[in-house]
């Protein structure tokens, strides 16, 4: 074997790994890419729970009606019970609404919750603001207390024609593991 | 190296004696012995795992197994079949044959052939011992989806780990064949002139060095997500289990043409030899090949259509998928064209060549119904999925394995398998394939969901026919153990030719191929 040769199989080893190592680098890029995705996309509506929508004041268009409807469910080992006051309003883009949500804390110790909400369809998850929402903190419930949580929204009068119909969905899970084990979460 | 240097010195003596040939082994036909012979035991474990899927569904109800322990079955079949069986065939026979085909006297890096193949062993063992712990194997099939695959019990972080040291294995192998083939050609020999086998593993080597490091990153965040607390795919903490589902087909839709590939580049060397013309279109062959590895990036999300996506993402998805069909299509024709008015002999490898060129076509048409978006809704999920991929990985990668090993077992072992059994094994295969696989088309067309031990009774009939298939195709697997040992043990001598008048290098050298060959470089015509 030549001197020449050793090293060209040296090289090329090492731009391969180099490569492998970027691929296992890219992997954990797909995180941070996902959301952003997501954000831009609206896709699987998700959307940004940390904190209230900043919306300009616009003119109400009172000639269109959208309905909303409120969707609650608990993960699988989530001892609450929690449901919406009201299961669908109509409503017009470009005016405020406020509703509610009832939970209750099933036992006899203090737990910490978060929901999480989505929204379908996808492309309808940026129109609908919110300006108050108890998801935008964990919430804490003492044994068996039980909780009125309101959220404030606004439908953007620029909702695609064709959405008619949007679901708000809030699942609510137990957070005192995750929050004391990692710390920041983004919640 | 040192690696190398140290090998050109004791070229002159034959292998070592005893174990310490195999365990110490450099040589690149003892390692794709070795793992040729890993991938037929694995064959027979990932087997008789789906002895126990199709026994429980012989008939409605629950015969034999929990269904828990069922789920376990499908995970560990789909697990040891993919990572275990057919891979490490295809590693098997990148490294027996190529250096063979380019006129190498060894792999590039011999030492780390050795260790890519030690770590799979230890890796399936790893693999296997989960079945054995408490809470037993992964259950959530080999997709790991979380949040179901992080219910795993004590066998989790063993699972995990072995899928780590698998891939790992893969890399290495990939990042040898590569140096090899772009190092050690003989000279004279340029790209556009290596035959199609190496230039489908050069690119499936790629392929693998740039996916399997994702699924590890996946891996590890999903140990992360269980051990240490981060939430990549746990919605209460910010994150979310679809996220994974992205991650694992960006490897995954890749991995099934990883997969293939080797496959087309057996068929590719077999269809010419037994129509005794030369390969038509080589170049276009190459150019499908590359353009179906560019494409297999960026159709992954084809696999989770019902997650939810915008419009405009389904849309490019199911257009990027169909367009597959195209450089897919320019290699079956090619190989159709090359039949055309050759003067064809139909010995074994043939047989299983053209059966995979027809059954491999199935599969690739019932791919493109399962990539159209309104329609997969209905497939997604069901028995017919499951066909699908069969079609594609049975009869397809396994039999391209199967062709490729009755065309070189004479070069391998210095004697001619036994044409008879050869060909009975081939109609047993054959027709079993089809039963067990075809009826699952409308299981899952009339709505039965993969995955699940029990069925409503109007599916039973199919599904016994599925189930004798299956027990048909995996007895008949025996037969192919009993051709090689025979061929390894005697036989007619094999020539070096072998057949009549094949192409490559391969065939130049003599039969069985001696243990070091090429130390000079051939001279290309």
């Amino acid at each position: 074997m030549s001197g020449e040769h050793t090293t060209d199989t040296k090289s090329l080893v090492g731009k391969l790994v180099i490569l492998a190592a970027a691929m296992f680098g890219f992997g954990f890029l797909m995180v941070p890419l996902y959301d952003i995705f997501c954000d831009i996309t609206g896709f699987g509506g998700k959307i940004d729970t940390t904190r209230p929508a900043v919306v300009e004041s616009q003119l109400p268009d009172l000639s269109r009606t959208v309905t909303i409807e409120f969707v609650t469910s608990v993960n699988e080992y989530a001892p609450w019970e929690f449901r919406p006051a009201v299961t669908s309003m109509e409503i017009h883009p470009g005016e405020f609404y406020e509703t509610t949500f009832y939970a209750r804390n099933l036992t006899p110790r203090r737990i910490v919750g978060q929901a999480v909400p989505s929204i379908a369809p996808g492309a309808a998850a940026r129109y609908l603001q919110k300006t108050e929402c108890f998801c935008f903190t964990s919430q804490q419930f003492e044994a068996d207390e039980a909780k009125d949580m309101p959220v404030r929204f606004i439908v953007d009068t620029d909702l695609p024609e064709y959405v008619d119909r949007i679901t708000l969905a809030y699942t609510f899970f137990v957070i005192d593991q995750v929050v004391s084990s990692s710390g920041t979460t983004g919640i | 190296m040192s690696a190398t240097a140290t090998h050109d010195l004791h070229d002159d003596h034959g292998p070592e004696k005893g174990w310490r040939r195999w365990v110490y082994s450099t040589n690149h036909k003892d390692i794709g012995t070795m793992y040729l012979i890993f991938a037929l035991a694995m064959l027979f474990v990932g087997g008789a795992m789906s002895f126990v899927i199709r026994a429980e569904l012989f008939q409605p109800g629950l015969q034999f197994v929990r269904p828990d322990f069922f789920n376990q079955m499908i995970t560990m079949h789909a697990l040891i079949m993919v990572f275990g069986m057919i891979m490490p065939a295809f590693a098997g026979f990148a490294n027996w044959m190529i250096p063979l085909m380019i006129g190498a006297p060894d792999m590039a890096l011999p030492r780390l052939n050795n260790w890519s193949f030690w770590l799979l062993p230890f890796a399936g063992v790893l693999l296997l011992s989960t079945l054995f712990m408490d809470g037993g194997a992964p259950a959530s099939g080999w997709t790991l989806y979380p949040p179901l695959s992080l219910q795993t019990g004590n066998g989790f972080p063993f699972a995990m780990f072995s899928i780590h040291l698998l891939g790992l294995s893969s890399i290495m192998a990939s990042i040898n064949i590569i140096v090899t083939i772009l190092n050690l050609r003989a000279p004279g020999m340029t790209l556009m002139q290596m035959p199609m086998f190496v230039w489908t593993w050069l690119i499936t080597a790629y392929l693998l060095i740039a996916v399997m490091p994702v699924l590890a990153g996946g891996v590890t965040m999903l140990i992360t997500d269980q051990f240490f607390g981060t939430t990549f795919f746990n919605a209460a903490g910010g994150g979310d289990p679809v996220l994974f589902q992205h991650i694992f087909w960006f490897f995954g839709h890749p991995e099934v043409y990883i997969i293939i590939l080797p496959a087309f580049g057996i068929i590719s060397h077999v269809i010419p030899a037994f129509s005794r013309k030369p390969l038509f279109g080589h170049d276009a062959m190459v150019y499908a090949i590359a353009g179906i590895a560019f494409l297999s990036f960026i159709v992954w999300a084809h696999h989770m259509f019902t997650v939810g996506m915008p419009l405009a993402g389904q849309l490019f998805f199911m257009m990027s998928t169909m367009l597959i069909a195209i450089p897919t299509a320019v290699k079956v024709f090619n190989w159709t064209a090359t039949m055309w008015r050759g003067s064809i002999s139909f010995e074994t490898p043939m047989l299983f060549a053209v059966a995979f060129l027809f059954l491999f076509t199935i599969g690739g048409f019932s791919g493109l119904m399962v990539a159209i978006v309104p329609a997969d809704f209905q497939y997604h999920d069901s028995y017919f999925v499951v066909a699908h991929f069969h079609y594609v990985l049975v009869p397809g990668a396994l039999f391209g394995a199967f062709c490729g090993a009755y065309y070189w077992l004479p070069k391998w072992t210095g004697h001619m398998y036994d044409e008879r059994l050869g060909k009975i094994h081939f109609w047993l295969s054959a027709i079993f394939v089809n039963l067990t696989f075809f009826p699952q088309h409308f299981l899952g067309l009339a709505g039965m969901p993969r995955r699940i031990p029990d069925y409503s009774t109007q599916f039973a009939d199919f599904n016994m026919l599925s189930s004798i298939g299956a027990f048909g195709f995996g007895l008949s697997q025996l037969l192919f153990v009993y051709v090689i040992i025979k061929c390894v043990r005697g036989g007619e001598k094999a020539t070096a030719e072998v057949w009549d008048n094949p192409p490559g290098l391969e065939w130049t050298v003599p039969s069985p191929a001696p243990h070091h060959t090429f130390e000079d470089p051939p001279i290309m015509r």
